[in-house]
């Protein structure tokens, strides 16, 4: 015991001695870090194009602010083109934004295949594309975004488990069907239920993303079904409807309901813990946000031609449910992230 | 009554009886009393849409700013709950909201003469983008503690009736009482059967068209409230939507013709019940969106063939524009 103690004693005595010799040496002259000047000097000044499918909901407005938040105070412009919806309107605007030459294009695609063409050849004219959430056939810099197998796999697996020892019968409230988000969303779903032959699906609807159309298939549904155990909803901005539908019904608590969304305070926790949503699968967008402004921060001083790198950025997915819906990081607010 | 006497409103009351006779028939847990109210509960929206836009199309003209009408005020309400003010404040500038849009509509369309149907359309368009880009903050406008007690109107039921069918019955009633006890209701008809008869004949038509708008826009915002109350929150991104397409389809499915003039309340809810059992019946039967669009389509072209075979155009009636 003793000579460990004595070892100790000594080393720290030596560190202490090597720490004064080394301290006024510091303390006089500045060691310049030899890479941030370059990093500085490939961000400052450029433009970040930002092509989201729309403006103005939690998601798009959340990246937006997020990658501006990053990337601004090194001197990046982040310009906004919205096309409110509209497929035509998007190609357009990214077409213009290739001619007009920014550094990186942040894609949020419609679909997998409108934008395919156009992110190549943006590639091939020197601007990195990063893709958002919706992954086109084409794969450009980076993809960054929720993984919707994933997401549709967690959402079934935690139904099929509270309905154990119940009737079995689960519903399924899918998005637009022209969305490929909710088709893979519902491949996931499949992939878990091929496992439990004893489930019964007794009603699986496209709602359009319609909060109203949600709230009348799953009050019918529910009429005809009222021994229902669980459902799967494929988007919390939607699935305000079901849960309506399900608290008209009387069956909130009793009918497990598992969605997704991005996380954000009201349409996420707050619903959690009012009882609205059992399980909402959470593709934080704060971090997807950060994540995409990291990758353009590293493919700028990298200097890494477009095109030639490719790798993906799976957002890791959150289970929100009532354990941690009260936490303050579970979930973001959009003012707090605009600030 | 013979078969030649038969109108598109008798047409389609005898698709909507054949359709539920089928349904009762062969779908199990379609006919009871449970399923029954949750069928008018879902079409009641789309109801008392269909009763605003029959006020208009009876005044021969026709009101496309209507889902803005429905989307915005009720959405400042939510907007300005969540910013806190409080209920009662907010619901009197969403109702003095939908006063104004509803004056601007009828000032433009009758005193300013735009025709209808470019008047509202642009009309419409301005105060959806008027709440995107000023007004709300996000698409869909989040429900707060602050609107607590509101969601009676549409989630509530008074002696197990869901509060939507009593607000569509309630709207019934009122537009029933106007357009057929009013002084006001026989001018609506008069200046939709033939404007420029009514003006010589001293009816103060520009007035009445004016009301006619400002009902309509009051309406819509009602349907918001119940719409916003039903789903706890208001998707303002549903002027994007197709609904305005279903409101001109009960209205005129139900027979009451876009030449202005003719048919009450009765067509609307004849017309909101075909749409309503339709899509219980297919979401019962879980058939798929695709298949369910195809058999939308396919009852109402068999809807307006039978129509015009069993009334054939003729001078008179070919001579009514549509629109």
């Amino acid at each position: 015991m003793k000579a460990i103690k004595r070892f100790i004693a000594g080393g720290l005595a030596s560190a202490g001695l090597a720490a004064l010799a080394v301290a006024p040496a510091l303390a006089q002259q500045g060691l310049d870090e030899p890479f941030q000047a370059s990093f500085k000097k490939a961000l400052e000044g450029k433009t970040v194009g930002y092509l989201p499918v729309a403006m103005n909901f939690d998601l798009t407005e959340g990246w937006f602010a997020g990658v501006k938040k990053e990337l601004e105070p090194y001197g990046v412009k982040v310009i906004v083109r919205d096309p409110n919806w509209s497929t035509s309107a998007g190609a357009q605007a990214l077409t213009t934004l290739i001619s007009e030459k920014p550094a990186a294009i942040i894609v949020h695609n419609p679909d997998v295949q409108t934008y395919a063409k156009l992110m190549q050849r943006a590639e091939k004219e020197g601007i990195y594309v990063i893709q958002v959430n919706m992954g086109s056939v084409y794969r450009s810099a980076a993809f960054v975004g929720a993984n919707w197998i994933e997401i549709g796999e967690r959402n079934a697996d935690a139904v099929i488990k509270a309905c154990q020892g119940k009737s079995n019968k689960i519903a399924i409230v899918q998005g637009a069907l022209s969305a490929a988000t909710s088709a893979y969303t519902l491949k996931g779903v499949e992939n878990v239920l091929a496992k439990h032959p004893e489930i019964k699906v007794v009603s699986s609807q496209a709602a359009d993303w319609d909060a109203a159309k949600a709230k009348a298939i799953t009050q019918t549904v529910l009429k005809q079904n009222p021994d229902l155990c669980g459902i799967i909803g494929f988007w919390d901005g939607m699935d305000i409807g079901t849960a309506a539908a399900v608290k008209e019904a009387g069956l909130t608590g009793k009918v497990f309901l598992a969605t997704s969304g991005g996380g954000e305070r009201k349409g996420a926790c707050e619903l959690v813990k009012s009882g609205a949503f059992d399980l909402n699968v959470s593709y934080d967008v704060p971090t997807q946000a950060a994540d995409m402004a990291g990758m353009i921060k590293w493919l700028l001083s990298s200097g890494v031609k477009p095109g030639d790198a490719k790798g993906s950025i799976y957002t890791t997915l959150t289970n929100i449910t009532k354990d941690n819906a009260g936490s303050d990081t579970a979930c973001w607010n959009l003012s707090d992230l605009k600030k | 009554m013979t078969l030649k006497r038969l109108g598109q409103q008798e047409v389609v009351f005898a698709i909507f009886a054949v359709l539920f006779a089928v349904f009762a028939i062969f779908l199990p847990g379609f006919a009871t009393t449970q399923n029954m109210l949750t069928l008018l509960q879902n079409v009641a929206v789309l109801g008392i849409l269909g009763l605003a836009m029959a006020l208009i199309v009876i005044g021969r003209g026709i009101d496309i700013s209507l889902i803005a009408a429905l989307a915005v005020p009720p959405g400042l309400v939510l907007q300005m709950v969540q910013d806190g003010y409080s209920l009662p404040i907010s619901m009197a500038a969403a109702v003095a909201l939908a006063l104004v849009f509803g004056l601007v509509n009828g000032w433009l369309i009758a005193y300013a003469e735009v025709p209808s149907l470019f008047a509202t359309l642009a009309t419409g368009i301005f105060l959806a983008g008027f709440g995107q880009a000023v007004l709300f903050k996000l698409d869909v406008v989040q429900w707060s503690t602050g609107m607590s007690g509101f969601e009676h109107l549409g989630q509530g039921a008074i002696l197990g009736i869901p509060m939507p069918i009593i607000a569509f019955a309630g709207v019934c009633i009122v537009v029933a009482l106007l357009l057929r006890q009013t002084r006001i209701g026989a001018y609506f008809y008069a200046i939709g059967d033939n404007p420029y008869g009514a003006r010589v004949t001293g009816i103060p038509s520009r007035p009445i068209i004016v009301l006619q708008y400002v009902l309509a826009a009051l309406i819509g915002c009602f349907a918001g409230f119940v719409l916003a109350a039903s789903v706890n929150s208001m998707p303002t991104r549903i002027f994007n939507s197709t609904l305005i397409y279903d409101v001109i389809l009960v209205v005129v499915l139900g027979g009451i013709g876009l030449s202005g003039g003719r048919g009450g309340v009765l067509n609307v809810i004849i017309g909101t019940l075909l749409i309503g059992t339709m899509l219980n019946g297919m979401t019962i039967m879980d058939i798929s969106y695709s298949g369910q669009n195809l058999i939308k389509g396919m009852v109402l072209l068999v809807a307006v063939v039978v129509d015009s075979f069993l009334n054939p155009r003729n001078e008179e009636t070919a001579q009514q524009g549509d629109i």
